[in-house]
């Protein structure tokens, strides 16, 4: 844990090693906000809600997460210094969790940035903080499942930008197997029990039943797993991708 | 030497196959303790493989290697805390300053508060990195980095030292720094270092090995190495240019000598002449000489050229 814990200081001191950090919590604080009071509607809707607010972050992350994913081993594999990590007594676990953690703490500051949105639905009206809460959890969880797609598939390529285009495809996919238009479609082609499968094993599908208030061990096992197997593999591929 | 040390590197039928190559083939060799190995082959003879297995990057096909006593393959974590390793181009976090990654390694290798303090500063002082400590590494010279890339390496203060080139890109001054600087830690350590530069393993090197795609070929002190030499105990003269044929022909057949080779510079004339098996031959030419009357300015013996041996031992491999 100690390790892990080192390694993730690293981590996390490296994103903001570069203005790219800054700009993109910026660039998310405020897309967040735009998409909830322009696109969403969020005034017209005249709720003391953040229903709107939640209701874009998936297709925010879609994009945002594999950025900071991409990074996390096509780098480490670009400039050789994997060769140095992994030739410290680290395990390739200790190393894979710790990476993991400092995206998924760097995640966690950007969601802290939107905060503020909280706290003007508070201001302007008395919404259901325990819904908000729990949305703010499975937003969380989300960006979690996805960042762990994205650190799987940055120790594929030495590269980040085709880490980065391919884990936006992934993500993408993982993502839309839950949405009407999708699941609608596919009931006319395939069995009910394909249909449930796909539909079940989206991220939209977990995503929308915790913030519709449901908190429930289901969801958040379902991300919880779904992170434990991704790193799983992550571990995997770098020990299969050492030798190329 | 050998007696004394305890050793450390035990390197037993190494193999790493890639798909149906094998890029390194039952490679076995040791280290003592206060011995510095040279490792010396061809670009692409397997050299960095071998060391990636050594110091538990890479998982051997068969074959394994144990530092200090602990196997690579059933105990990484001993083998990789006993190891000081330099990767081959020394590859560094270019986004982290010298000082922050000096002190993430010695974290990483569990060293804590004071004790932590203090090698850090140590192995800053040793290479002289303290005017580059707050700037990012990507904006240093080569010479910084690779010295960093060292100071990284030795900052656990490791039984073991494996450096993949570690005065690749330095400037002769630096070079001499870094050789220095290995001579004065070798006492308590094994270290095994890759190099194409010959000086080097006459300079640092106790022993040398050479391997040639994936297979040892040689192994031995630098003197032994060079006694390989086809040049080995060859007789070098230089004459007048008149004397130059009366002389070659007198040499030439003498029964010890092999061949004589003759080349002209100026109004000069160099023999070099072979002695048969490489027997010590300078001082019956010259007295040959003398009681033919031949006048001659300088006559010594050729000690053998170490990249002779490594061409000799590396090409006759690639024509087979």
């Amino acid at each position: 844990m100690r390790i892990m814990f080192i390694i993730a200081r690293r981590e996390l001191a490296a994103y903001f090693s570069t203005p790219l950090a800054y700009v993109f919590l910026v660039t998310y604080a405020a897309s967040a906000g735009a998409m909830t009071f322009y696109v969403g509607g969020f005034f017209a809707s005249r709720q003391a809600n953040l229903s709107t607010f939640f209701t874009f972050q998936p297709w925010l992350f879609l994009a945002l997460i594999p950025a900071i994913g991409m990074r996390l081993w096509a780098e480490e594999r670009r400039t050789g210094t994997i060769e140095i990590l992994m030739t410290m007594p680290v395990s390739t676990w200790e190393a894979v969790g710790g990476k993991f953690i400092a995206g998924w703490a760097f995640t966690g500051i950007a969601l802290l940035l939107t905060t503020p949105i909280w706290y003007t639905v508070n201001y302007l009206g008395s919404p259901d903080n325990g819904v908000i809460i729990a949305s703010y959890v499975a937003t969380f969880l989300m960006a979690g499942a996805l960042l762990a797609l994205a650190s799987c598939l940055s120790a594929l390529t030495r590269n980040q930008v085709i880490a980065f285009v391919i884990s936006i495809a992934a993500c993408s996919l993982m993502m839309v197997g839950g949405a009407d238009v999708v699941v609608a479609a596919l009931r006319k082609v395939a069995p009910a029990i394909i249909v449930d499968f796909v539909a079940s094993a989206s991220f939209l599908t977990h995503f929308v039943t915790i913030t519709n208030g449901v908190l429930d061990l289901r969801d958040t096992m379902f991300f919880l797993s779904f992170i434990a197997l991704c790193l799983f593999i992550n571990g995997q591929l770098i020990e299969i991708k050492k030798g190329s | 030497m050998a007696d004394t040390g305890a050793r450390l590197v035990d390197v037993d039928c190494l193999t790493k196959a890639f798909g149906s190559v094998a890029a390194v083939n039952g490679v076995s060799f040791h280290v003592n303790r206060g011995e510095v190995l040279g490792f010396l082959g061809p670009n692409g003879a397997g050299k960095s493989t071998t060391m990636k297995m050594i110091t538990g990057y890479l998982s051997p096909t068969s074959g394994t290697a144990r530092i200090g006593g602990a196997d690579v393959r059933t105990e990484p974590r001993a083998v990789k805390s006993r190891i000081g390793y330099l990767p081959e181009g020394a590859p560094l976090y270019g986004d982290m300053t010298p000082e922050a990654y000096l002190d993430f390694s010695a974290r990483i290798r569990g060293l804590k508060g004071d004790d932590r303090q203090r090698r850090v500063r140590d192995v800053i002082a040793r290479l002289q990195l303290e005017e580059v400590l707050h700037r990012r590494i990507e904006t240093l010279s080569k010479g910084f980095k690779r010295r960093l890339g060292l100071a990284q390496a030795l900052v656990h203060d490791p039984e073991v030292l494996i450096l993949d080139e570690p005065t690749d890109g330095l400037d002769p001054n630096q070079k001499h720094a870094v050789r220095k600087l290995i001579a004065e830690i070798k006492t308590d350590k094994a270290i095994v270092i890759s190099t194409h530069l010959l000086e080097e393993v006459d300079a640092i090197c106790d022993r040398a090995i050479i391997i040639d795609h994936g297979v040892l070929v040689g192994e031995g002190t630098p003197a032994e190495l060079r006694a390989r030499a086809e040049n080995h105990n060859a007789v070098a003269l230089a004459l007048p240019m008149q004397n130059g044929a009366k002389a070659a022909k007198v040499i030439g057949a003498m029964p010890e000598i092999a061949r004589v080779v003759p080349t002209a510079s100026g109004n000069m004339m160099t023999l070099i002449a072979y002695p048969k098996d490489h027997v010590f031959a300078a001082d019956i030419v010259a007295a040959r000489l003398r009681s033919e009357g031949i006048d001659f300015h300088e006559l010594h013996t050729e000690a053998g050229r170490l990249d002779l041996v490594f061409r000799q031992l590396t090409i006759q491999r690639q024509v087979a």
